[in-house]
């Protein structure tokens, strides 16, 4: 016994030498190698300084080929437009990739490193951003996909500092499904979606919509005919253990006669099957999401991408914010109908793929018809998939019928919540 | 003579140890393509350089004290409890039933009782099921602490997409963030709590008297030199063996109602944020020493939390720390090996 008293009396001093030599280490050192460089005066006002430092909390990976991998580019893209600005971030910001660490722990991080204005890129950091928004109420806070800063939404805040931005992907959704269904051989679209929320039931709604228009439209075929069909996963990119594995999702559709599957998650699972089941001698084909490039994964596999230009809300933010502008508290911005994929203009952009082949013209003509208002797919009369009504014949959907939608839509097969 | 030669040897070893853990670090780091005195200034300067995350590394303190604590109980009575991270799990889910049933009846401090109550009657019974597995159903601890854990990761998940599900909404994300009211109170605007830390020190204080100072420390300790002769000599084992998995247990559900309470304010999949796996190598490292928990755990916790330095100053990953608190533990726990092997090659030879 007094061995082993005397083994750990020298064992704690040697943690306590360690600690020590950590501290003795660390106060001789620079605090960071990447701390804010000049670039950033520290007392600069972040609505009227000519330099800036954007902190980013990403959900994903930032090279995810998808929903994160879009914000990265997007926002270097607007930090190397406007001279003076800089950008900091950490991406992986869940649960599972960094237990114990939450979005607001990381924008106090942020803050601490000279950010000026924080952005949440995810609609799971909404109370995160509300924390640090109230937290830090001299900080623009930027949250992507929210609605608490939205006056005539339901979830209003009023937190001064808080701001959401979103994209009115809803259009890109009704192309990719116009695509998907343009293509389909066996009359069977799958959606491979994310968690369930108004969002990604907003977006799985609009892939329908935009599908059974074309299915009739250019088909000629009767909606009845059509199978379009839901399965979340239960988060926005697989958790090991937590969430349905999205690889095993997209194989089970393409083995059960599903020949098109449209991702509606962050990651590309439904590309990289598709492309297995092809050489596999598969009728497979997927309509990627979110990242302008995602069709590079499969070339030949891809219908095309319905994806977010992030660069143009977030060039329109830091000019604002270094010109010393309020911010929008709220924006939804849609496609640039005169050209849906200009990098400087249009939020939301559509890039056909190689399997699309000669359904290009009808993916034309249909963007064309959206573009100068001949088609509202959001027009009555539409149901709910319990058959309760969610417009009424001649109908127009409102913004705030279209975001906050509480079921998927008749016809679709799938959960609704 | 042969004392001060296995003491000078048993400090060669510890000593060796803790430097090729260093060196190993420093290559793996070195491998990544970072910088060694980089990596050791960002984590320093990541837990220490603002208040909030000081306040960070102490309001991780809190739940790695209890979990340490209450394994030093299994530790002590022989038993290897893998199940902590399911006591936490357990403890955080039964928070939540006071929290969802009182929160707008009862006064907010009388919700936080009855929720850190719950939480360590949860754990504890998620411990004593690992303790009767043991005991009645003869599968190893680790297994059955092993097992449970995805038991409780499973029921977690089902009540997350089930029952307490958000309205309209099916996510991984958690549940619906409950009222401010019910938060544990803070030191400012940071998120250490006191109560949290206090409830933390007090439990080590317990366990330390416990262990050192009772009958109850005494018996456990001789079950766990050897549970079949404590039984012959009239200690009864089985009930000390519950009663270790109990303890850890109760003190575990504790750090999952404080996990809930105090940092995420509702119930998600991963309530435990591995901090059970990581009290396990810091109740390792202390060597069953209570008094050693404190200062280890603080150690880890600010490695923990300047961790996310990594990818933020240095665009390493962040769970590279996770790869030094492994590191130094393992090497540790080799040295302190390697050196007690060689005492007893040492005895055998001068028996001989």
């Amino acid at each position: 016994m007094p061995q082993t008293r005397s083994f750990f009396r020298r064992c704690w001093r040697m943690v306590a030498l360690f600690i020590a030599t950590w501290w003795i280490v660390a106060g001789c050192s620079s605090p960071s190698v990447n701390t804010p460089t000049s670039e950033t005066s520290p007392g600069a006002s972040p609505l009227a300084g000519s330099d800036l430092t954007v902190g980013m909390v990403m959900v994903g990976p930032k090279n995810d080929a998808g929903w994160n991998q879009a914000h990265f580019e997007g926002i270097q893209e607007a930090i190397k437009q406007l001279p003076g600005t800089k950008l900091e971030y950490v991406d992986k910001v869940n649960p599972a990739d960094r237990p114990n660490v939450t979005g607001a722990q990381v924008a106090d991080d942020l803050i601490a490193k000279g950010a000026k204005l924080i952005i949440f890129n995810s609609d799971d950091f909404k109370d995160d951003a509300l924390a640090a928004a109230k937290k830090h109420n001299d900080v623009p806070v930027l949250h992507v996909s929210g609605d608490y800063a939205w006056k005539e939404g339901k979830n209003f805040k009023g937190q001064p500092n808080l701001t959401n931005v979103m994209g009115k992907m809803q259009y890109g959704e009704m192309i990719g499904g116009c695509a998907a269904a343009l293509s389909t051989e066996t009359g069977k679209i799958g959606f491979l979606g994310a968690l369930i929320n108004d969002e990604t039931r907003r977006y799985a709604s609009s892939a329908y919509l935009g599908a059974r228009h074309c299915w009739e439209t250019y088909r000629k075929k009767p909606a009845s005919d059509l199978q379009f069909k839901v399965t979340w996963i239960g988060f926005w990119f697989n958790i090991p253990g937590k969430t349905l594995d999205p690889t095993k999702v997209a194989d089970d559709y393409f083995n059960g006669g599903y020949d098109v599957v449209m991702s509606g998650i962050d990651t590309p699972e439904a590309a990289v099957q598709a492309k297995k089941a092809a050489e596999a001698g598969k009728s497979a084909k997927y309509v990627h999401i979110d990242f302008k490039g995602g069709c590079n994964l499969a070339p030949d596999s891809c219908l095309g991408v319905r994806y977010y230009h992030w660069n143009v809300p977030y060039t329109t933010t830091l000019q604002n914010l270094k010109d010393g502008k309020p911010l929008e508290s709220f924006t939804w911005l849609g496609p640039d109908w005169k050209d849906i994929n200009s990098t400087a203009t249009s939020m939301i952009g559509f890039l056909p793929g190689k399997a699309l082949g000669d359904n290009q013209k009808n993916i034309d003509a249909f963007v064309k018809s959206l573009g100068d208002g001949s088609i509202d797919l959001f027009k009555g009369p539409l149901n709910y998939q319990d058959g309760s009504e969610f417009l009424k014949a001649g109908e127009k959907a409102t913004d705030q019928k279209i975001w906050y939608m509480p079921q998927l839509l008749k016809g679709m097969e799938g959960p609704s919540a | 003579m042969i004392s001060k030669i296995s003491i000078s040897r048993f400090n060669v070893y510890q000593v060796g140890s803790l430097v090729i853990a260093l060196a190993f670090i420093a290559g793996v780091i070195l491998m990544v393509g970072g910088s060694p005195l980089a990596v050791v200034t960002s984590m320093g300067a990541g837990a220490f350089g603002t208040t909030d995350q000081f306040a960070r590394v102490v309001a991780t303190l809190a739940p790695l004290l209890l979990c340490a604590s209450g394994l030093l109980f299994t530790f002590t009575a022989g038993l290897y409890n893998l199940g902590i991270e399911g006591q936490i799990v357990l403890g955080g889910i039964a928070a939540m039933i006071p929290i969802r049933l009182f929160q707008e009846i009862l006064p907010a401090p009388l919700v936080i009782a009855m929720a850190i109550t719950a939480g360590a009657l949860g754990g504890m019974l998620w411990g004593l099921l690992a303790g009767i597995l043991k005991v009645y159903g003869r599968i190893d601890e680790i297994f059955a602490g092993v097992g449970l854990n995805f038991m409780a990761d499973g029921l977690a998940l089902y009540l997350i997409f089930g029952p307490w599900k958000k309205p309209g909404v099916a996510s991984m994300s958690g549940t619906e963030q409950f009222s401010e009211a019910i938060w544990l109170p803070t030191f400012g605007k940071t998120e250490a709590s006191p109560v949290a830390l206090v409830i933390a020190l007090s439990l080590l204080l317990l366990t330390f008297i416990v262990l050192r100072g009772t009958y109850f420390g005494l018996k456990l300790k001789a079950v766990g030199h050897s549970l079949r002769a404590s039984y012959i000599l009239g200690i009864p084992a089985l009930s000390q063996l519950l009663s270790a998995f109990a303890l850890c247990g109760a003190f575990a559900g504790i750090a999952g109602s404080l996990q809930v309470l105090a940092v995420f304010h509702r119930l998600i999949p991963s309530i435990s944020s591995n901090l059970g796996y990581l009290a396990l190598l810091i109740a390792m490292l202390s060597g069953s020493q209570a008094w050693l928990l404190l200062p280890i755990a603080f150690f880890f916790s600010a490695l923990n939390i300047g961790s996310l330095q990594l990818p933020l100053s240095l665009d390493l990953e962040s769970s590279l720390s996770g790869v030094i608190q492994g590191t130094l533990v393992l090497f540790a726990l080799l040295g302190r090996g390697f050196s007690e092997l060689n005492k007893s090659d040492l005895n055998k030879t001068v028996n001989h």
